[in-house]
């Protein structure tokens, strides 16, 4: 029966879902506010069933139903119980049932909050999201069932979890990435709100903007445990491979860092207002297009989850309507663009401009290179090509150096025009910035290795500018501002740490016996012993290393039971300037074994880096001016 | 309408050309969506011991010669349960022969369940290291491949086989191979 409760919850839900899109759209049109009001009603019975469904498949999961199909083919007995707990999110059906509670989620959130805003408006951002909810509950209950029985056929045992996702990694990573990807649905729907309303003014984007900078800080940690799982789990040390679900996550997150600053200018200044409007818009569509990417089986990926046509011609219907609607509400409603600048020099304006613009060609090099395979396959009739890692970084790289340039001249920039002599102090500081880059870059590795130089030079003026700037507004510091600076002083961190690792990383493959040597890094490495273990599901070859200054490291070769499944678990010793990443590759003799030692400096602080930019997005977040203003909005506000 | 007001339509143009690119992935490579480097090329060399002992070990000469399907199977694997009956009624119903190859198993766990659930299959060979399994580009239990006479693999099917798959992607595989065979 509990698969059939947790299945009529979802069913109960959507009609929730109905009711609220129905209420918040004809509430706003027609000015009945007892409809609008209903709203808070409607989303929060949409949560609570929601919820309940995902308990409940959640507990059939914990019981070893494994008549419910899906925990028949994700699951196992052996399974330890935290990772039946996160089995439940390994798959296609029930990480949507996720997305459904996450969108439930932030519906409530908007409909808790939105007090202050003006009613109609209010009813149609409830609308809007409430339309969202249709369409993927609809997706959810017609094409990926959660709640599916295995009759009349009831396995003993269930085929387990993939073992690349029994870890911590899977337990936190799909949560927190879902949080970012379907909070972006929030700006799309004031976007949408905003349109229909006619009103595209300075408010909006006031609105927007706590709800954009919380998704996006989400979206920064869910990409950041992605990368940093990549890199322990899938066991070759890689933390970025330009795989096309990662470019699926990073493309809205671009978009989103977009529109986080583009917002800061419409808000500031009410310019940008056609185009905020617009990143908003495109910002939850790269969500949708991700969602496609990584559901449809179009494209091969190591995230693909199984794949079946059906579901993917759905979810393109479902993206055709909501991403068409928009924009074609766009097209009808938005303002015309007035080309002329209203603003000068190094302006901020000037700045976030080129930021907006940065980030859109970044987006579109990657979208289009995600896609060509694609685009390729449909032109030559069938042949497949594979676009690798040095196509994107070829163009990613020295747009993020430019990018990281511009960062620097931020926090002295001022609205309209940026005084000269402000400027002479940040050209002094970029001196200091890149005499420190070649001195610290010559510590790493004795030799100048061309992006680090630059990287580490970048990001010390980046610092610098941001500290002076810090230390001279004594007092004057909103939430807001001081955000700000931990976010950029977190880009600095994240570049020091990609461009560091990736130049200045050293490792060997090796084939060692018992008792044999090899050096690394001015450290020598022993095998001390080789064992057989035993795990709950698996049973494993483990070697252990002792380094010359006392560190013990034990890689692991895993064959799970249940699948047969060979995994390799590398033993990493992490260290805030820098890994030691060890692995096992093949036996090669009855005593000897493949082994590949590696040493990785500073790769900590691109995850470091990434959870500084994302608490700098919530501490924004925090400042109490949005919520201030947003209530002096809405009593200025037109009846 | 203004210049000015027609650059507004540009993102849903944009837009809609990328739907038509999307829509047209779905066109390719439907029936190989997991492309084996293998289609269309001949099965590798085996020579491996049999589960029942008799005649000891089987190569490749005794798959060749008729179409036939190598399923790859093994008793940790509750998909090779569920696909066993489907199997047995493929083999009963056109006659086609199935070769097992026991993958990374236990023999004498295989032998029992193939004695508790039927054994409609020609003969099985003995995988145990998974060999063979990388020579096939294995992902896991079960797969089966459709092997024409001339002993090339002609089709793979990663997971079970059942009755829509059977009917929809490998029946008209196997019965325009029949037809070509000599």
């Amino acid at each position: 029966m509990i698969p059939e409760i947790g299945h009529f919850a979802v069913v109960a839900a959507l009609v929730m879902a109905m009711s609220l899109a129905g209420a918040g759209l004809a509430g706003a049109a027609t000015g009945r506010s007892t409809w609008v009001d209903a709203c808070r009603g409607f989303a929060a019975a949409q949560a609570g069933l929601i919820l309940l469904g995902f308990v409940l498949l959640t507990v059939s999961f914990l019981r070893d139903d494994f008549s419910v199909e899906l925990a028949a083919a994700h699951s196992n007995t052996l399974l330890p119980w935290q990772y039946k707990f996160s089995a439940v999110w390994g798959n296609h059906e029930g990480s949507f049932l996720l997305w459904t509670l996450v969108m439930a989620g932030w519906t409530l959130a908007v409909a808790l909050a939105g007090g202050r805003l003006e009613q109609a408006f209010f009813g149609r951002v409830m609308g809007v999201l409430g339309l969202l909810n249709v369409g993927f509950l609809l997706f959810l209950l017609l094409a990926s069932n959660p709640f599916a029985r295995l009759a009349p056929f009831v396995p003993q045992e269930g085929n387990d979890l993939n073992p690349l996702l029994q870890d911590f990694g899977q337990i936190v990573h799909p949560p927190m990435l879902y949080i970012g990807y379907v909070g972006f649905s929030v700006a799309f729907a004031f976007a949408v709100a905003a349109l229909l309303s006619g009103r595209l003014d300075a408010a909006w984007a006031r609105w927007s903007r706590p709800w954009t900078n919380v998704a996006w800080a989400f979206q920064t940690v869910g990409i950041a445990l992605g990368s940093w799982w990549a890199y322990y789990e899938l066991g070759w040390g890689g933390w970025w491979f330009w795989d096309p679900v990662e470019n699926a996550s990073f493309m809205p997150w671009l978009a989103g860092t977009a529109l986080v600053h583009s917002l800061a200018v419409t808000e500031k200044r009410g310019a940008f207002k056609s185009w905020t409007v617009l990143l908003a818009l495109a910002t939850f569509s790269f969500c949708l297009v991700g969602a496609f990417i990584v559901r449809s089986g179009v494209l091969t990926s190591v995230h693909a989850f199984a794949v079946d046509p059906e579901r993917g011609l759905f979810l393109l219907i479902l993206l055709g309507v909501a991403i068409g609607g928009a924009l074609t509400l766009y097209a009808m409603r938005a303002p015309a663009i007035r080309s002329r600048l209203q603003y000068g020099g190094l302006s901020r304006e000037l700045l976030l401009l080129v930021n907006n613009l940065l980030l859109v060609v970044a987006v579109a090099v990657i979208f289009i290179y995600t896609l060509y395979p694609l685009a390729y396959e449909a032109a030559t009739g069938g042949d497949r090509i594979s676009i690798g890692p040095p196509y994107f970084n070829r163009v990613f790289v020295p747009l993020m150096f430019v990018l990281a340039g511009f960062l620097a001249l931020a926090p002295a920039a001022r609205w309209k025009r940026t005084p000269l002599t402000v400027l002479r102090r940040i050209g002094v500081l970029f001196g200091i910035g890149a005499a420190l880059g070649v001195l610290v870059s010559l510590l790493l590795g004795g030799v100048l290795k061309p992006a680090a130089t630059l990287a580490v030079a970048l990001a010390i003026w980046i610092v610098a500018t941001h500290v002076d700037d810090f230390g001279k507004r004594r007092g004057v510091r909103p939430l807001g501002y001081l955000g700000m600076v931990t976010a950029h002083v977190g880009f600095a961190v994240c570049m020091v740490g990609v461009a560091v690792t990736s130049e200045y990383s050293e490792g060997i493959d090796a084939r060692m016996a018992v008792g044999e040597s090899v050096e690394v890094g001015r450290v020598s490495y022993t095998l001390t012993a080789l064992d057989r273990v035993r795990g709950p599901n698996y049973m494993a070859d483990r070697a252990v290393f002792k380094t010359d200054d006392g560190v013990r490291l034990a890689p692991e070769k895993r064959t799970y039971f249940a699948r047969g499944d060979v995994m390799t678990e590398a033993a990493i010793r992490p260290g805030f300037f820098g890994d030691r990443y060890v692995t096992l590759g093949e036996p090669v003799a009855d005593d000897a074994w493949g082994v590949r030692i590696e040493h990785k400096p500073m790769v900590r602080w691109i995850w470091l880096g990434a959870l500084l930019m994302a608490f700098g997005g919530l501490v924004a977040m925090a400042d109490g001016r949005y919520r201030r203003l947003a209530s002096r909005d809405a009593a200025l506000a037109p009846a | 309408m203004t210049r000015a007001r027609a650059l507004l339509i540009v993102p849903l143009a944009v837009f809609v050309g990328i739907v038509v690119l999307l829509y047209s992935g779905f066109g390719l490579g439907r029936a190989d969506l997991h492309p084996s480097a293998l289609i269309d090329k001949p099965f590798p060399d085996f020579e491996l011991p049999t589960l029942a002992g008799e005649p000891p070990r089987r190569s490749r000469d005794d798959l060749v010669g008729e179409v036939r399907l190598v399923n790859v199977w093994a008793t940790w694997c509750p998909t090779c349960a569920a696909e066993h009956d489907e199997l047995a009624r493929i083999t009963g119903e056109t006659g086609i022969g199935i070769v097992g190859v026991n993958y990374k198993d236990d023999p004498n766990a295989a032998r029992a369940w193939l004695a508790e659930r039927g054994d409609p299959y020609l003969f099985h060979i003995i995988d145990a290291r998974g060999d063979l399994g990388v020579d096939l580009g294995v992902y896991g239990a079960p797969e089966t491949f459709i092997v024409d006479a001339a002993g090339v693999i002609r089709f793979k099917q990663v997971g079970a086989v059942t009755a829509d798959t059977w009917r929809d992607s490998m029946a008209p595989v196997v019965a325009s191979l029949q037809a070509a065979a000599p």
